[in-house]
């Protein structure tokens, strides 16, 4: 059951990303990513994070990428226009993705420690509580660093969105 | 499972587990296509979101190996990625309504010289 | 009984439940709404209108389902599914009532409970702008695109104070699961006053129940925040190019929505299905008594109906006899510990949805920038400062 739903969203999930890279229309890209983001998020809980899944729905695919949305709905974005360069870059491009991705995958294969695997239930130390409690003790200073990096985002994106720049 | 599946499964030539490779695997798979966005798209919202999905792949990464270690700091430094994320995408897309504001284009190509 | 089983019987019941509920809320909402206007509101189809949901549905499966030329025609497809799959799950986490045990079986109201359901719901919720947004995009035309744009920016600006306003209640049950939430209510101040969060200890959460009453306005698109389909300056908004069932499942969505959001509200702050007065002062029998006076203003009723009405004399005492029944349901002693808190579950989220009703039949309707301004400049730091002072309380009373 643990490896059927992970070979049904891992092909979700690269399917999506796929897409992502192969639309020319940004709205088609940034509907993949959400995709992507959706299959990544029931993997999450199969790997035992339901916080991480929660917060990967809530702010990624519900607020970030409705961000996204609302700027190429904002913008009337429209499709890439077709290049007049040859397609040297995919022919020479594409093999060598393949090649790296086997590299890979092979290095992964032989130096990834074997362990029992991942079944659905074997971990559930990522439940709020434990991440709260991780959160506001042992990361305490990492946490308020990332609140100073949020108000500079906030400032920074209100200086920049401002009519006179 | 509190009981037992009323229709009969036939076995699965699939593992009882999964190992961990293969969420690596996933991850790299998923890395690259971000790369390859990353390189070949020329809509600066596209390569934006190229950058997204990489940041999402490295997550997947940390979470396995929280899985993996049996501890909570891979999803600690997923939520902190998550969180830059946001602020990034925030300052990202203010910066790229200027562009287009400035410059009438989205294309990454045409916004090469630094004085309009 | 398996649990494979079991679940697929609640699953089934739930889905019929909560879809003629949908259409019956459309029937309920034009009948209070004429009434706030002094109009009778739908009254040919059946007696009181009442197979009104019935011929609109068969009228709008049956039409033609126009694809308009220029659309996207995939995600203008996908955008309705989208809406009402996400309307639908999002139910899922919902416990009408506590667990009984009938037949020998050990079971509740409900389909799951889920150790994040809160997360779970705000999750689906902020799936919902998707719908909307697509919608909106992939119809092709400025309206529908400016409805759309409306929305996302809408939404993400309400699920702030939304999401800042269920914190507070949380920390003072410690639980993200609906059941739990609702089980931390149970009990009374001084023995009769309910401890419900909008009464809870340390601090009520009176403020954070109205901001999130608000919250729950602007994410289900309804008046005066539902500028994503002003009809008078936006056609219908980012619906405007859909017809036929495609058109319904926004519809069904929206009602869906205003179910859930009204269920999650009655589980947060109003107590879930614990009653409003002790049952030592007989809040056991409320239903009965209730039952009995709707059943008593039938038959009056029935009797005093002029020569026009026809229908009603006969539908009036058929009601009767049926609140009777139901009445007499409510005192069968088995049958008792599910049907009271149910009753009590749902008179909350009735009165909820009428709240719901009442305010789009008062109040007009926002503008745009009045919409923005209130959420960012007043609804955010009002649920700021409740949430601190909450924190703040929870963590002088806590041992």
């Amino acid at each position: 059951m643990d490896a059927l739903l992970f070979l049904t969203f891992a092909t979700i999930a690269v399917a999506c990303a796929i897409n992502l890279v192969l639309q020319t229309h940004p709205i088609a890209s940034a509907l993949s990513l959400v995709g992507v983001m959706g299959s990544l998020a029931v993997l999450y809980l199969l790997l035992g994070g339901e916080f991480i899944a929660a917060v990967q729905v809530i702010v990624y695919a519900g607020a970030i990428m409705v961000l996204f949305v609302f700027v190429i709905m904002l913008l009337n974005a429209a499709a890439e226009k077709k290049t007049k360069k040859p397609a040297l870059r995919a022919v020479v491009a594409v093999p060598l993705l393949f090649t790296f991705l086997m590299l890979v995958a092979y290095l992964i294969q032989t130096q990834v420690p074997k362990g029992p695997g991942v079944q659905f239930g074997g971990f559930s130390g990522g439940s709020p509580a434990d991440i709260g409690r991780a959160l506001f003790t042992t990361y305490i200073l990492p946490f308020e660093i990332t609140s100073v990096v949020i108000l500079i985002a906030i400032l920074g994106a209100v200086v920049l969105a401002r009519k006179e720049v | 499972m509190p009981s037992e599946f009323p229709i009969p499964i036939p076995p699965l030539p699939l593992p009882e587990a999964v190992p961990l490779a293969w969420y690596l695997i996933l991850s790299a798979i998923l890395f690259s296509l971000g790369v390859a966005g990353f390189l070949f798209r020329r809509n600066i919202i596209t390569v934006f979101m190229s950058i997204e999905l990489m940041l999402n792949a490295v997550n997947l990464t940390f979470v396995a190996f929280s899985y993996h270690l049996k501890s909570v700091d891979g999803h600690i430094f997923s939520f902190f990625v998550m969180v830059i994320a946001a602020a990034e995408a925030a300052v990202g897309l203010a910066i790229i309504l200027t562009v287009f504001r400035n410059r009438q284009t989205l294309e990454i190509d045409e916004v090469s010289s630094l004085k309009l | 009984m398996n649990f494979y089983i079991l679940s697929l019987v609640k699953t089934g019941l739930l889905a019929f439940v909560l879809l003629t509920f949908c259409a019956y809320l459309v029937w309920i909402e034009r009948k209070v709404l004429a009434h706030i206007q002094l109009r009778p509101g739908p009254y040919r189809v059946g007696p009181h209108g009442l197979l009104q949901p019935l011929s609109d549905l068969i009228k709008l499966v049956t039409k033609e389902g126009l694809i308009p030329g220029n659309v996207s025609t995939g995600l203008y497809l996908f955008a309705p599914f989208l809406a009402v799959a996400l309307a639908l799950v999002s139910i899922v986490t919902i416990p009408f009532g506590p667990e009984f045990e009938i037949f020998g079986v050990r079971t509740w109201l409900g389909l799951t409970d889920l150790n994040i359901g809160v997360l779970f719901i705000l999750a689906m919720s902020s799936l919902g702008v998707y719908a909307t947004a697509i919608g909106g995009w992939a119809s092709n035309s400025k309206y529908a695109l400016l409805g759309g744009l409306r929305s996302s920016a809408q939404m993400i600006s309400y699920e702030l104070p939304l999401a800042l306003a269920i914190v507070a209640p949380i920390l003072i049950a410690n639980t993200l699961s609906f059941k739990e939430l609702a089980e931390a209510q149970s009990g009374f101040h001084f023995g009769f006053l309910p401890k419900w969060h909008i009464f809870a200890a340390p601090f009520p959460q009176i403020f954070s129940f109205l901001i999130f009453l608000v919250a729950a306005f602007a994410e289900t698109n309804r008046v005066p925040f539902d500028l994503p389909e002003a009809e008078t300056e936006l056609v219908a908004g980012f619906h405007t190019e859909y017809t036929s069932t495609m058109f319904a499942a926004f519809f069904t969505a929206e009602y869906a929505n205003i179910v859930t959001i009204c269920c999650v509200t009655t589980l947060l702050f109003l107590g879930g299905w614990h009653p409003l007065f002790p049952s030592a002062y007989g809040s056991d029998y409320v239903p009965v008594i209730l039952l009995l006076g709707v059943a008593g203003m039938f038959f009056f009723h029935a009797g005093q109906t002029i020569k026009t009405r026809r229908w009603d004399r006969f539908s009036f005492p058929v009601g009767g006899v049926l609140s009777l029944g139901l009445a007499g349901l409510f005192l069968i002693p088995m049958l008792q510990p599910i049907l009271v808190p149910f009753f009590w579950f749902a008179a909350k989220t009735l009165l909820l949805i009428f709240v719901f009703i009442w305010v789009r039949g008062t109040l007009p309707r926002f503008r745009y920038d009045q919409l923005m301004r209130f959420a960012w400049t007043f609804l955010f730091p009002v649920a700021v400062v409740n949430l601190l002072i909450t924190a703040f309380a929870v963590a002088l009373t806590s041992k």
